[in-house]
């Protein structure tokens, strides 16, 4: 009876496992195919030289094109835009996003319509909001210039997209826009889980409003704004619609980007090696940054 | 009120307002510059005001289509078939997964987790070459199919992991009735957990299906003739056209492709970022 009994248990979990394997084949199927054909696939011929319009088979390389982005003058420069660049927007749209969220977070009248209203940026596709941006900074029809000059102001005849350091801060302008709402609504989700009674208490024992935002709100914060940051480091490290609408990495190769730059590597060289080892680089990077976002929220345990 | 409580919030409501012109004002100047003829425009006018309104711009964007092929309206079309596709068969896979990651006992449930979370964090533009080499290969590129394929790498791990966090929180009681009741497993999802899923289904579809209207990384390497591309594409092309295109035809296309996205994110907020930060805010 017992074996019976213990036979039929076995026989229903072993059902149950049958049935989850079976439900959750295809997605996972799909997945690696999408994701880990492609990271093979940049492992194995980063190996290679592989240019197509060379004529030539694919041969061994070795570390040839590894040791080709770190010599060549492509390579860290992109990477150095890209890591400047994320700092930088990261910094200014976290700062700019929590006045934001901070702001949307006291009571007022019509405070739902600001709130959707700051939000929309986030629906224009990045690639449109550059687009939008590069007619915003153009030096004939753009409105920069206009209110530049309007206001006596210095650089209003400036041909923004002409130089590096103004075509920074164009493609920064466009990206800022598009995603500071993004902190900002993240950032107000994690305001609003804050009981209003700790705010009570710290009224009460009488501290004031930098102390009660440095001591109160920031450490209660902290989850919300990991998620928020993680996401951004992400996105930022890895932008190239802005780079490819606005700037197309120029001038030069100024505002080149490592997105950018592994694009034209396949698109453009069709150097497949050189373009293998970009993203192999590229894929390391991000998954640093994903493991530093797994280890936070481990620690953190909200997830 | 004391003089200092009445300035700090009249400085609150200035700060409210700049926040407020910065988002919306170059939404303004587009929907301006559509609003405006090309005469106007190759004035160099600045007006904040549209001289005399004109759909021109916006009838010529649907209806016309460029000696190279390229035709907005139909662009618009493809995005459309594009996205609504990635956004059913995220949301199927999605589903089915989410389903037996929370609630069967199969083994392998934290590996296939860590892999789609991990799978969440690749670079789209280091899986775009090599995508597109395959699908060269096998003459797979230039179709729908080969982008909503591949727009899953933007939706299905999001998705999935979402659900699974979704359904772990539905009572296990509800199927447990169903099941005593001898409604098979299949069966029993399908009457009594979808129902009762359907707000995080809708949550997972409606970012599924802003993701998918996004994307250009992988839309400007796969299409390659204007009338496959999607509109994003589009509006780049019609930038980079060599023929003279004025603002007001772009600016009309980026009305029209900001519309839907922005409609969904007005009305659906709250559930697209408890989408996006997937459960970890509580």
């Amino acid at each position: 009876m017992a074996t019976r009994q213990g036979g039929r248990q076995y026989s229903l979990v072993a059902r149950d496992r049958r049935f989850g394997y079976l439900l959750v084949a295809p997605g996972v199927v799909v997945l690696l195919a999408i994701t880990a054909y492609p990271l093979v696939y940049n492992i194995w011929n980063s190996f290679q030289h592989d240019v197509i319009n060379s004529g030539l088979p694919p041969t061994f390389a070795g570390g040839a094109n590894y040791q080709r982005i770190f010599t060549d003058n492509q390579f860290l420069p992109a990477l150095a835009h890209t890591a400047g660049f994320t700092v930088v927007s990261v910094a200014l749209e976290t700062i700019v996003g929590l006045a934001l969220a901070l702001a949307l977070n006291r009571k007022f009248r019509g405070r739902g319509l600001v709130r959707a209203a700051v939000f929309i940026p986030w629906a224009v596709p990045t690639v449109v909001s550059a687009q939008l941006w590069k007619s915003m900074f153009d030096p004939q029809n753009g409105w920069v210039n206009y209110v530049l000059t309007a206001l006596h102001l210095p650089l209003a005849h400036t041909t923004w997209l002409a130089g590096t350091w103004t075509a920074w801060a164009a493609i920064l302008a466009a990206d800022a826009w598009r995603n500071t709402p993004f902190m900002a609504i993240v950032l107000l989700a994690g305001l609003q889980v804050i009981p209003g009674d700790i705010y009570e208490a710290a009224r009460i024992d009488g501290a004031g409003a930098w102390r009660t935002f440095t001591r109160l709100t920031l450490p209660l914060l902290r989850p919300a704004l990991m998620v928020a940051l993680i996401f951004r480091t992400l996105s930022s490290f890895l932008i190239f619609d802005v780079v490819y609408a606005m700037t197309g990495g120029g001038p030069g190769t100024s505002t080149d980007v490592l997105s950018y730059l592994n694009w034209q590597a396949f698109f453009v060289y069709s150097d497949y090696g050189y373009g293998g080892a970009i993203s192999v680089a590229l894929v390391v990077i991000a998954l640093v940054i994903a493991s530093v976002y797994v280890r936070v929220f481990r620690s953190e345990q909200v997830l | 009120m004391s003089v200092r409580t009445a300035a700090s919030r009249t400085g609150f409501y200035v700060l409210i307002a700049l926040f407020v012109i910065g988002s919306l004002f170059p939404f303004y100047w587009i929907v301006i510059t559509s609003l405006k003829t090309p005469g106007e425009l190759a004035n160099g006018t600045t007006s904040l005001l549209p001289g005399h309104i004109t759909w021109g711009s916006f009838s010529a964007d649907l209806t016309e289509t460029s000696t190279t092929g390229l035709s907005f309206g139909r662009s618009l079309l493809n995005s459309a078939i594009v996205a609504l596709a990635t956004t059913a068969i995220t949301v199927v896979l999605a589903v089915l997964a989410g389903y037996a990651l929370s609630r069967t006992r199969m083994r392998g449930k934290g590996s296939i987790l860590g892999f789609v979370l991990i799978a969440s964090f690749f670079p789209p533009l280091a899986m775009v070459g090599p995508l597109f080499l395959a699908y060269r290969k096998i003459g797979f590129l230039n179709n729908y199919p080969a982008l909503i394929i591949t727009y899953l790498i933007y939706t299905l791990p999001l998705a999935t992991w979402f659900l699974a966090n979704f359904f772990s929180q539905l009572p296990r009681q509800l199927e447990e009735a169903a099941l005593v009741d001898g409604a098979s497993r299949l069966n029993a999802l399908r009457r009594v957990i979808l129902p009762v899923a359907v707000p995080g289904i809708f949550t997972v579809a409606i970012l599924s299906f802003i993701l998918a209207w996004n994307d250009f990384a992988f839309a400007v390497s796969f299409m390659e003739t204007p009338d496959k591309y999607t509109a994003p594409l589009a509006i780049i092309g019609l930038g980079q056209s060599q023929f003279q295109v004025f603002y007001n035809r772009i600016d009309a296309a980026v009305v029209l492709v900001t519309l839907p996205v922005a409609l969904l994110v007005i009305f659906a907020q709250r559930r697209i970022i408890s989408g996006l930060t997937a459960g970890a805010l509580k």
